[in-house]
């Protein structure tokens, strides 16, 4: 089977799984689930926007959460003066992919690069979460949207058919949304780095000088990928604020940050299922580990509902035993098993091959 | 057509939500099926120093009215979740223990922002809520109980107290959040009805430790005493440098939250000594109730158990509310205990009498100021049966059943 | 003019706890490239490791400036030997497996110390300037750093130690053809690096106090300031502490808290936009 023929066929089992998923999931789950689902899906883009800036490339952001904040405060903001979700599901996705774009224009113009660049983001979400979080008070205002400091803004309202105010989506609506939206941003990516747009990206990425000498310019493509990288933030940011209906400033914090990066390292880097799973499979744990809890039993039960400990170990763990992350290793043995089996001309391989 | 399942859907939904609360075919209703309580506090992360004492203090609650026999002949499972001081897992515990766990009650939210965020869920899939903290006050909703003390039943106590032992200028310092910045407005309100002075106002992100300018700010200040609203593990270090700096002896200070974390455990007694303090419950309170309590206590978890925070008992007491309006409606119905709570129930806890006000879903109870002495809190005076008159100003939810916001006070 | 020495022992103090919590990822990360985002946990033990002593009867200074390090120090290198050297040259993998281990340390240590911690307070008792008092201990904290910094540099540049150690760094296959055992020296210097954070903690565990999630507070600010710094080692941390440390208490003192921590990190932005090889890349080019 061709490597063509191989990606073709991982696409179209992407694509039938999510379409499956998307219409059956809530129709087999309860509504608790669908909710976690839903949260799942929002991760899930969240991860594949550093997925794209730092697996393709090759930008270390440390502060993905910046953009993703952006997203959420824009659409709670601009949401609670409008009233109708169209501008503000807009603003939520222009407003950080302006702020990107600005933000990497600074650095790669500034031809800073590598942990640099992990500092600057770093320090520029860590700057907003400082600035957010001190805006508890009445003074702190844009229009009619108080900011509420560390408490962050409270009901904000869901988003709503274009046009129709009256007409509020309901958490089936948000999960549909969501995982449409997913879909959606994951072909597109994929669309996105077949062009010849992601070809240069990626060999930005392998040898920048190269690209340079080849005529191309690299800080542009970069500028490029990190604005589009950060609109997905936004876009992902701002089905957060409806999911919950709450926006806080942790949402910028040095946790948030480092999760969007260990999502992409569990998943893989240079795939972009692989943030997917990454994400969905570190949100499983976390809420699993949280809901886990014994109560007053002691010892060894107490050491097993202490999440923390729990996750620490598993995460140490996985980095000795699984070094590429799970997609990559997936593939690798997915691909031996077929190798060992053929030949099975029409077998469809595992969609992790796709990548 | 999509438009029709999707209302379908969310009616199917609503209508067995509806049921488990109502006693449907639901497992939880089976006659002999265990009552679910469900627990959502911070069990890790940083707010954990008030979250575990919480936790602690209602699954003594479960163990107690387990042994005796449970409620309406049924044994009473506690689940308990640890949102990891992380909201977005307060909203996903939230809606597990209202739809998959089907809970009788939750009890849980430590902070206001954590309140807010579960407060909705648990509106919309109609499942009691008791939100058991010391906070700002204001929130009216019929489908939440408060059991924690507001300013109106504590600052207008400690401020006139300590303006009298100590002198009419204060400086106030305050955690920067809802809670910090709405309490040091009360503050200011009791001082200035008192005929004092505030000479500032300085509020600090959860987060700082280093307060070496603002120690020389406020020595510039020279106030007769400071009011502290600090909160958290990093804001314990203001009082370590305030006494490494020699002020402890020289400013006296008073607090709203001091205690509530334990901090006059962790620090030192030359670190806090004389701060004074005014909650509803010290664990030092001489009642039979209280001493039999705390015996009991120490039984289950240790004598070297730290101190039983004034959170603590909030949740215990929140928890015996909600069990005696059980027993009074003979059912487990929310709407059944809401009327039954409605109507003015009233327990003898640890910290004397406690009844529910039914307009405001507040407590009425005792508080008592006390002065940290060497690691304990000695009371000094005690003022009995407070009501939540901040509340009540702004929320009659016997007039306005569907009312349903946190106010802002106007002060 | 009190006032003014008052400022000026805070700004001192400001850059010398700056530079103590940064040193020890400092070398780590100078030295070995690995992104040790536990380095906040690290500190965290030292103040444990200073107060498991002191209530074990061994008198505060022994707790802390010889227990919290030798204790951390020895942690480092265990840490060291089962994990880190599986990640030499993945820098990104270290990141994770540090993340890992940072969330490991918070839970074990709950689980361990529970979270109501007697702390240990401030020796030394207050300093009366004119109308204004402060802690002596303060003065005790910038002496430590002095006293830190400069043991560095001295083991760095003249110590056969630190001519090793500087050369394995460099060419970790030429160290080992003229018979150094580059393992042996990874894994000490990794030792070294969590020991000095240990002391780091354990000497500021009276100011801030000691509470398992304490490490959160320390790590990005300790990061910024390594990387400020750039390449060198000991100038580095110095200059970019005294930098950070300057801009964050004066903007405090004139402000708030929160306008003084976003001065710090605002400047952090400029500075590497200006100098992105960080303050040592372009100045003091030769130092350590």
């Amino acid at each position: 089977m061709s490597a063509r023929a191989g990606t073709l066929a991982g696409l179209a089992a992407v694509a039938a799984f999510g379409l499956a998923f998307l219409l059956l999931a809530p129709h087999w789950v309860e509504l608790d689930t669908l909710l976690d689902l839903t949260v799942y899906m929002i991760m899930s883009i969240l991860a594949l926007s550093l997925g794209l800036v730092w697996g393709y490339g090759g930008i270390l952001c440390f502060g993905q959460a910046a953009f993703f904040g952006l997203g959420a405060y824009t659409y709670a903001v601009a949401m609670v003066n409008i009233g109708e979700s169209t501008l503000p599901f807009l603003l939520a996705i222009a407003l950080p992919a302006g702020f990107a774009a600005l933000l990497g224009y600074f650095m790669f113009y500034g031809r800073i690069s590598d942990v640099y660049l992990g500092v600057i983001t770093l320090t520029v979400t860590l700057i907003l979460f400082n600035t957010v979080n001190s805006t508890a008070g009445p003074e702190y205002h844009i229009g009619s949207a108080r900011l509420g400091g560390f408490n962050g803004i409270p009901s904000i309202p869901p988003l709503n058919i274009p046009g129709r105010p009256e007409a509020a989506l309901d958490l089936e609506g948000m999960f549909y949304l969501s995982t449409a939206l997913l879909l959606a941003t994951y072909f597109g990516l994929r669309a996105l780095l077949a062009s010849r747009f992601g070809r240069v990206v990626v060999g930005v990425r392998e040898n920048e000088r190269r690209a340079e000498l080849l005529g191309y310019d690299p800080r542009l493509y970069k500028l490029a990928t990190f604005a589009i990288g950060g609109a997905i933030a936004g876009l992902a940011g701002c089905l957060f604020a409806n999911w919950g209906a709450f926006v806080s400033p942790t949402i910028f914090g040095l946790a948030q940050s480092a999760q969007i990066i260990i999502w992409v390292i569990v998943g893989g880097r240079g795939t972009l299922i692989g943030p997917i799973l990454g994400s969905i499979a570190m949100e499983w744990l976390t809420t699993t580990l949280g809901a886990n809890q014994t109560t007053g039993t002691g010892g060894l039960a107490d050491l097993w509902s202490n999440a923390p400990l729990v996750l620490g170990a598993i995460l140490i763990g996985f980095v000795l035993l699984v070094p590429r992350g799970l997609v990559p290793t997936l593939a690798d043995g997915a691909g031996r098993l077929l190798r060992r089996r053929l030949p099975a001309p029409a077998a469809a391989p595992a969609p992790e091959v796709a990548e | 057509m999509k438009v029709n399942r999707r209302a379908f859907l969310n009616g199917a939904a609503a209508t067995a939500a509806g049921l488990a609360a109502s006693g449907g075919f639901s497992a939880s209703a089976r006659a002999d099926a265990p009552i679910k309580v469900a627990s959502i506090h911070d069990l890790s992360g940083g707010l954990d120093i008030y979250g575990k004492p919480m936790v602690d203090a209602l699954t003594f609650a479960v163990e107690e009215a387990n042994a005796a026999g449970g409620l309406l002949g049924r044994k009473i499972e506690l689940l308990s979740y640890d949102p990891q001081s992380n909201m977005q897992l307060y909203t996903q515990f939230a809606t597990q223990a209202a739809l998959k766990d089907k809970v009788a009650v939750v009890h849980g939210g430590i902070t206001s922002a954590s309140r807010e965020v579960i407060r909705p869920v648990l509106d919309r899939f109609k499942t009691l809520y008791f939100y058991n903290t010391q906070y700002e006050g204001g929130v009216c909703d019929r489908d939440q109980f408060d059991t924690g003390v507001t300013p109106a039943q504590t600052v207008e106590k400690l401020v006139p107290y300590a303006m009298k032992k100590w002198g009419k200028k204060v400086y106030v310092i305050a955690a920067d959040y809802n809670y910090g910045q709405i309490t040091s407005q009360w503050v200011k309100k009791y001082v200035q009805e008192n005929g004092g002075e505030v000479v500032a106002i300085d509020f600090f992100p959860l987060d700082v430790t280093n307060f070496g300018p603002t120690i020389s700010k406020i020595q510039a200040a020279k106030p007769d005493f400071v009011s502290s609203a600090l909160v958290g593990g990093a804001h314990i270090s203001f009082y370590r440098q305030w006494a490494a700096a020699g002020m402890r002896t020289r400013i006296p200070m008073a607090s709203t939250t001091f205690a509530v974390g334990n901090e006059h455990i962790v620090l030192s007694p030359e670190e806090c000594n004389g701060m004074l303090v005014c909650y509803n419950y010290f664990q030092g309170l001489k009642n039979k109730t209280n001493e039999a309590f705390v015996a009991k206590f120490h039984k289950r978890f240790g004598a070297d158990y730290p101190n039983i925070t004034e959170l603590a008992m909030g949740t215990y007491q929140g928890f015996w509310l909600w069990a005696s309006a059980v027993k009074k409606a003979k059912s487990v119905d929310r709407m059944k205990v809401i009327e039954a709570l409605e109507t003015g129930i009233s327990i003898d806890a640890p910290s004397g009498k406690v009844t529910i006000d039914p307009p405001t879903h507040h407590c009425i109870l005792d508080v008592h100021i006390a002065e940290v002495k060497d690691k304990n809190l000695v009371v000094l005076e005690n003022f009995p049966q407070q009501k939540p008159s901040d509340t009540a100003a702004v929320c009659n939810l016997i007039k306005n059943p569907t009312d349903n916001q946190q106010y802002v006070i106007k002060i | 003019m009190d006032l003014a020495v008052v400022l000026a022992i805070q700004v001192l103090y400001a850059i010398a706890s700056l530079a103590l919590i940064s040193l020890g990822l400092a070398i780590v990360f100078g030295m070995m490239r690995v992104i040790n985002l536990a380095h906040g946990e690290f500190l965290m033990l030292g103040g444990y490791a200073a107060i498991v002593g002191t209530h074990l009867g061994f008198g505060l200074w022994v707790s802390m400036l010889v227990l919290a390090p030798a204790a951390v120090g020895l942690i480092g290198v265990v840490v060291e030997r089962t994990i880190i050297r599986f990640l030499y040259g993945r820098m990104i993998d270290t990141m994770l497996a540090t993340w890992g281990l940072s969330l490991f340390l918070i839970g074990l240590t709950t689980f361990v110390f529970g979270n109501t911690t007697v702390g240990i307070s401030a020796p030394f008792g207050a300093l009366a300037i004119g109308r204004y008092r402060t802690s002596a201990y303060t003065l005790f904290v910038i002496a430590v750093a002095t006293a830190v910094l400069g043991g560095v540099y001295v083991v760095l540049r003249h110590t056969r130690l630190g001519l090793i150690a500087r050369g394995t760094m460099q060419n970790a296959n030429m160290a080992a053809a003229l018979g150094v055992n580059p393992p042996r020296v990874y894994a000490v210097t990794f030792g070294v690096g969590a020991a000095l954070s240990g002391l780091a903690g354990g000497v500021l565990a009276p100011v801030s106090g000691v509470f398992p999630t304490i490490g959160v507070a320390y790590i990005a600010k300790a990061f910024i300031t390594v990387i400020g710094g750039g390449a060198a080692i000991v100038t580095g941390t110095v200059s970019a502490a005294s930098l950070f440390g300057t801009i964050n208490q004066l903007a405090t003192f004139a402000t708030t808290p929160v306008f003084g921590e976003v001065a710090l990190l605002g400047a952090a932005i400029v500075l590497i936009r200006l100098l992105p090889q960080g303050i040592t890349g372009r100045f003091f080019r030769r130092g350590l």
